[in-house]
C-alpha cells in the first residue's frame, strides 16, 4: 500500500515511453521490503515522499521545493546543491533533499561494474534516485542528508577515484560527443581534451572563484552532437583546412543506389531514387561542388565545412587530414539579456596534447580579462557584448579576421583610440583659430 | 538506522582527504571494439531504427543498439541496464547526450537477440523500460531538466510533460520519418539548465506573475541590493514598508516593468513567483545547432501561453503534435524544421501549423527587437 495516494502520477504509468512514475514506485517498494537489509543511511521512505510530493506539485502547480541551501564538502565551493522541500512534517523523507553531481566519464562509456558500485553506495547513503544524466552532463545524485555528503565524498574518492563535478560560479563540469572513439567525423579526439582540460582546471572546477558559472563543451565536428556553440562559453569544434578526401568509386555506388544516404538515416519513407545533383550539389551553401562527368569535384577552398555532403555520403567523402578546433566563445542561455551563440574567436588552432597553446592564449588571458571586469553573475558572452570583441582581441592578442563577423558593422561609429591617430588628439585651439575666425 | 561511518573523521577532515581527482579516465571504461579502433572509424550505416553499425578501417565493426529511457532513474533500473550489458555487451554501456541508453556488441548475431531483450522488458505499469529507436531522422529522446521533482524556480514540471509528448510522439520516435532530424527540448523555467534555445522544438516553462513580497521577511532572507540588481528590466527598487504598525526594510516592483524571468527569486527567496494560473509552458520552434547547411538557428516563440495541465498537459501534446505534422507533410528531405520555416515563411508556417499569431510573439525586448520586424515588402497572402 503506498504511503500518499498519487492519482495524478499514475496516470504517468501508461503509454509506452518509459514512465518514471513506475521506476520511483518500484523504489518504494523494494526500500520498504528491505529484502536485502541493507542499513539505510536516510530515510527508507525517501521515494515515497518524493511522489508524495511530486503529486501535491501536479496538485497544485506549483513546485515544494525550497531554495537552496549552503551545504557542501569541506574545501569545494561546487558539487553539491541543498535542498529542502517545503512541506517538511508531511513528507519527512525528502525534507532534506540534497543533490550531488559526480563528474562523468568522457562519452558517457561505463563499464557495469562502476555502475554497480555507485548504486551499492547510493543505495546505502542517498535516495537511490538519478539523472543519467544531468544537463551540463553529470551523473546526478538526486536526494540525501547533510551528514551524508561528506562520506559519500569520501567513499567516491577512496574506493572508487572519482571526484564531484562542478556548480556555482566555477568550471561547471565540461562535456564531450563521442567523438573519435566511435565517429569517423571527429577531427580531434575530443574525450582526450576534455579530460586534460578538467584535470588542469580542477581548483576552477571546485572553488568558485568566477563572476558566474563558466561552460567548455567539446563537439568533435560542425555538426555539434553536445551543442557548445549554443551554450558553452568556449565551445571547441572540430574541424580542418586541407582538402575533404573523396572515393569516387563510393560516389558512384550512391549514385547507383548501392548505399543508402545519409547513413540510411531517410529509411521510413520513400524519398525517391537517390539524387546527387539535388541532395548534394544544389544543397551545399558555397556551391563549391560540381559533376564532371563521373567524378565528383568540391573546389576545397571555397568549401565551409558544413558537413551537409559528408553526413549524405559517409563512405565516399572524409574529413580532411590536417585536422584541429575552431573556438567560439560567450554562448548563453537567455537569462538575462537574451540568448547568444557562440563567436568564433579562433577560427583554426591544433589540438594536440598538451593543448599549451589553448591554455596559455586563449583560456587563461580571456580567464583573467574575465574575472578582472566581469560584474557579478555576468557570462562571458554578456562581457563580450558590453566590452565588445575588439577587448577581447587585445586582452589575448588575437589579430582581427573577416571569419570572426558576419558582415563588418554598417555604422561607422568606431571608438577610434587616440594612438592610431596621427599627431593625437591635444590640440591647441588658439592655433585652429588662426586660420578659423570664431 | 545507525549511522556507519565511510572512515571519514569529522573531527579531521583533512586527514587522508583526497581532492581534486576529476573524473575517471574515459578509455578505462571503453568496450575492446571501442579502444581497438579509436580515430580509426571508416564509416557508419543505421541497419534499421535504433540499430547502428561503424565499420572500422581494421574491418572491425561495432554494432550499437540504441534505447530511450527516462534521464530520471532509480538505482533498480541501473542495474537492470548493467544485467543487460552484462549478459550481452560483456559489461560495457554508454549514454548519449540526449539520456538514451546505448548497448554495444561486436557482432551482427548478437543484435537481434538484445534488441529483443530489450524490447521485452516492461514496468508493472505497461510501458516499455528499453524502447529501441531514436536514430537517423526519427524524433528522439527529449532533453529536460528537473521541474517539480528536485527544483525551486520551476514553472512547470519536467519528467510528466516530457512522458507526455513522448508517449505522443512514440511512433516517430521509432521510425525514421522526419524529413531531418528533429530535436525537443525542455526546461522548466527560462534559466534553461537544458539550453532549449536551439531546439526544433522547445517546450519552456514560464512565469506569469510578478513576484509576491514577503515584506516581513525579506530584509531578514535577501540582501535587498541585490534582489535590486538582479532585475534585468530595472523594475525593483528599495522601500520602506508599514507591516504590523512598524517599518521595515524591503523592497517595491513596478509590476508593468516585469518581464516574469524570475533572476530575483534566484536571489532573494522572499520573492517567490509560481502561481497555478500564472505558470505554464510557452513553445518555441525552428532552432538547431548544427552547422550543417544553414547557420546554428535560435528558436522563435510560436506559442505564447499553455496552461500547466497535468498529468498529461494536453494542449501542449496537441499544439506539438500539429508543429510535427505540418513540417513531415511539407518540408524537404534533408530540411530542418527552422530551415522549412523561412523558406516557406512565417506566416505560411502558422497557417500550416493552424497556430494563432498574438502580439505577444512579436518581439519587444530591447533593441534586436526592431530587426525581427519585417522591412521588406516581400510577404506572401
Amino acid at each position: 500500500m503506498a504511503k500518499h495516494p498519487t492519482p495524478m502520477l499514475d496516470q504517468l504509468e501508461s503509454g509506452p515511453w518509459p514512465s518514471f512514475v513506475s521506476d520511483l514506485k518500484q523504489l518504494a517498494e523494494k526500500r520498504a521490503q528491505n529484502k536485502e537489509g541493507v542499513e539505510f543511511q536516510i530515510p527508507s521512505d525517501v521515494a515515497e515522499d518524493l511522489l508524495g510530493i511530486l503529486e501535491l506539485s501536479y496538485k497544485h502547480g506549483r513546485t515544494h521545493w525550497k531554495h537552496g541551501g549552503i551545504v557542501g564538502v569541506f574545501g569545494y565551493g561546487g558539487g553539491v546543491i541543498g535542498r529542502y522541500c517545503d512541506q517538511p512534517e508531511e513528507f519527512s523523507g525528502v525534507a532534506h533533499f540534497h543533490t550531488m553531481r559526480i563528474n562523468q566519464p568522457g562519452g558517457k562509456f561505463y563499464t557495469t561494474e562502476y555502475l554497480k558500485n555507485l548504486c551499492d553506495l547510493w543505495d546505502f547513503r542517498g535516495s537511490g534516485i538519478t539523472n543519467m544524466h544531468g544537463s551540463t552532463g553529470d551523473i546526478i545524485f538526486l536526494g540525501t542528508t547533510t551528514p551524508q555528503l561528506e562520506e559519500i565524498f569520501y567513499e567516491l574518492t577512496h574506493k572508487y577515484n572519482q571526484d564531484l563535478g562542478g556548480s556555482g560560479s566555477n568550471l561547471r563540469t565540461p562535456a564531450d560527443c563521442i567523438g573519435q572513439a566511435r565517429c569517423e567525423y571527429a577531427c580531434y579526439d575530443t574525450q582526450g581534451m576534455c579530460y586534460d582540460l578538467t584535470q588542469e582546471y580542477q581548483d576552477e572546477l571546485h572553488r568558485p572563484a568566477f563572476p558566474y558559472k563558466f561552460k567548455f563543451k567539446f563537439d568533435g565536428c560542425p555538426n555539434c552532437c553536445v551543442a557548445s556553440i549554443a551554450r558553452a562559453d568556449f565551445s571547441f569544434i572540430g574541424t580542418w583546412r586541407d582538402d575533404i578526401k573523396i572515393d569516387q568509386k563510393a560516389v558512384q555506388a550512391y549514385i547507383g543506389g548501392e548505399i543508402a544516404p545519409n547513413g540510411n538515416d531517410h529509411s521510413g519513407r520513400d524519398w525517391g531514387k537517390f539524387d546527387i545533383q539535388k541532395e548534394v550539389i544544389d544543397l551545399c551553401p558555397t556551391e563549391c561542388m560540381w559533376m564532371d562527368g563521373k567524378e565528383l569535384k568540391i573546389e576545397d577552398k571555397e568549401c565551409n565545412r558544413c558537413m551537409h555532403c559528408i553526413n549524405v555520403m559517409p563512405r565516399a567523402l572524409r574529413i580532411g587530414d590536417d585536422r584541429g578546433v575552431s573556438i567560439l566563445a560567450g554562448a548563453k542561455a537567455p537569462i538575462l539579456d537574451g540568448a547568444q551563440m557562440g563567436t568564433l574567436i579562433v577560427p583554426f588552432i591544433k589540438a594536440e596534447p598538451p593543448y599549451t597553446e589553448i591554455k596559455e592564449t586563449v583560456i587563461e588571458p580571456i580567464w583573467d580579462w574575465w574575472m578582472e571586469e566581469g560584474k557579478n553573475r555576468e557570462r562571458l558572452g554578456e562581457l563580450m557584448k558590453r566590452q565588445g570583441l575588439q577587448k577581447l582581441l587585445e586582452v589575448t592578442g588575437l589579430q582581427p579576421d573577416p571569419r570572426m563577423v558576419q558582415e563588418p558593422r554598417s555604422n561607422p561609429y568606431i571608438f577610434w583610440k587616440e594612438d592610431e591617430v596621427d599627431g593625437g588628439w591635444d590640440r591647441d585651439i588658439n592655433e585652429y583659430r588662426k586660420d578659423h575666425r570664431r | 538506522m545507525a549511522f556507519i561511518s565511510s572512515g571519514y573523521d569529522p573531527k579531521q577532515p583533512m586527514k587522508d582527504r583526497i581532492t581534486d581527482i576529476g573524473p575517471r579516465k574515459y578509455d578505462d571504461f571503453y568496450p575492446p571494439v571501442i579502444a581497438a579502433n579509436k580515430g580509426k572509424w571508416l564509416y557508419h550505416e543505421v541497419l534499421k531504427p535504433g540499430v547502428l553499425v561503424h565499420v572500422a578501417e581494421s574491418g572491425d565493426k561495432v554494432f550499437t543498439v540504441r534505447a530511450g529511457g527516462a534521464r530520471l532513474m532509480t538505482t533498480i533500473h541501473i542495474r537492470e541496464i548493467c544485467e543487460i550489458a552484462d549478459k550481452h555487451c560483456d559489461g560495457h554501456l554508454r549514454f548519449t547526450t540526449r539520456n538514451n541508453i546505448e548497448f554495444m556488441v561486436d557482432e551482427e548475431a548478437k543484435v537481434q537477440p538484445l534488441v529483443d531483450d530489450l524490447e521485452s522488458r516492461k514496468f508493472a505499469g505497461g510501458s516499455f523500460k528499453f524502447p529501441v529507436g531514436g536514430t537517423g531522422t526519427s524524433i528522439t529522446n527529449i532533453v529536460h531538466t528537473q521541474g517539480w521533482i528536485h527544483c525551486h524556480t520551476p514553472a512547470t514540471d519536467a519528467s510528466g510533460p516530457v512522458k507526455a509528448v513522448m508517449d505522443d510522439m512514440f511512433e516517430h520516435f521509432q521510425q525514421h520519418s522526419m524529413p531531418a532530424k528533429l530535436r525537443i527540448s525542455l526546461a522548466c523555467c527560462l534559466n534553461m539548465c537544458g539550453a532549449v534555445h536551439c531546439s526544433d522544438i522547445a517546450i519552456l516553462g514560464y512565469h506569469r506573475k510578478p513576484p509576491m513580497l514577503d515584506h516581513e521577511y525579506l530584509d531578514k532572507m535577501c540582501e535587498i541590493p541585490l534582489a535590486i540588481a538582479a532585475c534585468p528590466t530595472a523594475a525593483i527598487k528599495p522601500a520602506k514598508v508599514d507591516f504590523e504598525g512598524a517599518k521595515v526594510n524591503s523592497v517595491a516592483v513596478k509590476n508593468e516593468r516585469c518581464m516574469f524571468c524570475g533572476n530575483c527569486y534566484t536571489m532573494c527567496p522572499a520573492m517567490p513567483l509560481a502561481d497555478k494560473e500564472g505558470d505554464g509552458i510557452v513553445i518555441m520552434a525552428g532552432g538547431k545547432v548544427s552547422n550543417r547547411i544553414s547557420a546554428p538557428k535560435f528558436s522563435k516563440v510560436v506559442v505564447a501561453f499553455l496552461p500547466n495541465e497535468a498529468p498529461r498537459w494536453g494542449s501542449t501534446c496537441k499544439a506539438i503534435r500539429q508543429i510535427v505534422e505540418a513540417y513531415a507533410a511539407d518540408a524537404r528531405k534533408y530540411e530542418r524544421l527552422g530551415e522549412w520555416a523561412e523558406r516557406i515563411g512565417w506566416e505560411r508556417f502558422f497557417e500550416k501549423c493552424e497556430l494563432d499569431f498574438t502580439h505577444h510573439l512579436i518581439d519587444d525586448f530591447r533593441d534586436p527587437a526592431y530587426f525581427t520586424w519585417r522591412q521588406t515588402s516581400q510577404f506572401k497572402f
